[in-house]
């Protein structure tokens, strides 16, 4: 698997533990952000799922503040958990945010996140060199794939939605 | 489990969120103004400026709004004159960080002759303008950034004008730094704009931020954005060719002049407020 571009160098179990803890925080905020957004522009059911979201989230983040001991994952993450180029994996796409959005459109958003993440935990197993870091890196592997089939079994309880979803009844108009 | 989100949310002290106000943006979801505002407060906690330190200025519109999202010291000001403002508050308070956000319409058209002298003046402060080639607040008018047949209700088919070119303006009337970012890639605008408030003089930074309400087609932007294929040039007209040639998603510094700051030398250093009032009395 190819390594994600602009992510943070993991070297060590600390920085492991930091990027990972990191992933989970920027996901929350992400999250936060996104119910914000639609508080604002009164879409009721998006508020609740984002904000479970970002609960769900924080709940990852606690479990690897968990396993991670004596290890302050607050500084590693801070340090070790930047992205040079584009976001952290699981920061849902801001841009891709719409004000009449469906719950599936937000389990779409999760999904690519957990996916990428994933994808940076597997390069990590394919090329860390320290055994620890493979094993732990594993875990992750092994967590972040569980995170990608919850999302697939909560997208069974939330179809597609039909074409017209965005169709707003007192849509912004360009004034004339 | 709130208590928990809280735990995780107090160890985050010292980082970008503490540039952020309590105050929710109510730009459109997907706005690329959303990005710019991350930018924002990402490049703020790099520099580790005190938010009191820093003063954010506007003018009117969508982009104008930022001030208020962060918590940093803000001035919401008159359409189009926010490098007005800004000029008067650097010169006499040169120890502030100033960073001065607007858009198309309120920086290139209101505010469009304070734009090309503010370049010229040279004073140490960086102009972001959220360029989404419409006017949004307003509801979907062309700017002058719009392309010439982008078809609205206003004007039907299109203008038909040349659109505003702002890197070229700026470069031609002396801005110090000139860069272009693209407001879906956070990250890197951040960078960038660590390196324009550092850099000395009036630093201009174009963020391509998509309006996805009234110019939805710009959601295809993110694919048409790249990196600029070479470094920044402090060379004036190595920068004028390469700005007017590129294909205006060139993303990156494109140029970083070495002109001195103007910076005015009052002959007090105070002034008691009550003088001034004298001036005004009836």
């Amino acid at each position: 698997m190819s390594k994600t571009p602009g992510a943070p160098t993991v070297s060590t179990l600390a920085d492991l533990f930091g990027a990972a803890y990191q992933i989970e925080i920027d996901a929350v905020e992400r999250y936060k952000i996104l119910a914000d957004q639609m508080e604002i522009h009164n879409n009721p059911e998006m508020v609740d799922v984002f904000r479970d979201l970002a609960r769900a989230e924080g709940i990852h983040a606690e479990e690897i503040r968990r396993q991670a001991g004596a290890i302050d994952v607050v500084e590693h993450g801070r340090r070790v958990g930047k992205w040079t180029k584009g976001e952290s994996p699981e920061e849902a796409d801001l841009g891709a945010a719409h004000y009449m959005m469906t719950p599936w459109h937000a389990l779409q958003m999760a999904l690519a996140g957990e996916k990428r993440a994933l994808a940076f935990f597997t390069h990590i197993v394919e090329t860390a060199k320290d055994q620890k870091v493979i094993k732990m890196a594993a875990e992750f592997v092994e967590e972040e794939t569980e995170h990608v089939n919850l999302v697939h079994r909560l997208l069974r309880k939330y179809p597609v939605p039909p074409e017209s979803w965005p169709q707003d009844p007192d849509p912004p108009v360009s004034q004339e | 489990m709130e208590e928990m989100i809280l735990t995780v949310d107090t160890q985050l002290a010292c980082k970008p969120s503490d540039y952020r106000s309590d105050v929710k943006p109510v730009w459109c979801p997907g706005c690329g103004d959303y990005h710019v505002l991350m930018a924002f407060t990402r490049a703020f906690a790099q520099l580790a400026v005190p938010a009191e330190q820093i003063a954010v200025i506007s003018g009117i519109g969508c982009s104008s709004r930022i001030p208020a999202y962060t918590n940093c010291y803000g001035f919401h000001g008159v359409h189009g004159r926010s490098l007005a403002l800004a000029s008067g508050l650097k010169v006499t308070r040169p120890d502030l960080t100033v960073v001065v956000a607007s858009g198309d319409g309120d920086g290139y058209s209101i505010g469009g002759n304070h734009f090309l002298h503010a370049c010229r003046r040279n004073i140490d402060m960086t102009y972001v303008v959220m360029d989404n080639r419409v006017y949004g607040m307003t509801k979907g008018q062309p700017s002058p950034t719009t392309e010439p047949d982008f078809d609205t209700a206003i004007s039907p088919g299109g203008t038909g004008l040349s659109p505003f070119h702002p890197l070229v303006n700026a470069l031609a009337s002396g801005a110090n730094f000139i860069a272009r970012c693209f407001a879906g890639e956070p990250n890197e605008t951040a960078a960038i704009l660590v390196e324009a408030i550092r850099h000395p003089g009036f630093s201009f930074v174009e963020i391509l931020s998509p309006c996805v309400t009234y110019r939805p087609d710009q959601k295809a932007w993110k694919d048409l954005v790249h990196p600029a294929p070479v470094g920044a040039t402090n060379d004036p007209a190595k920068a004028a060719r390469r700005i007017m040639t590129d294909d205006g998603f060139n993303i990156g510094i494109l140029y970083r002049g070495e002109r001195r700051p103007y910076q005015p030398k009052f002959g007090r250093q105070s002034l008691d407020p009550s003088e001034l009032e004298q001036e005004f009395e009836i």
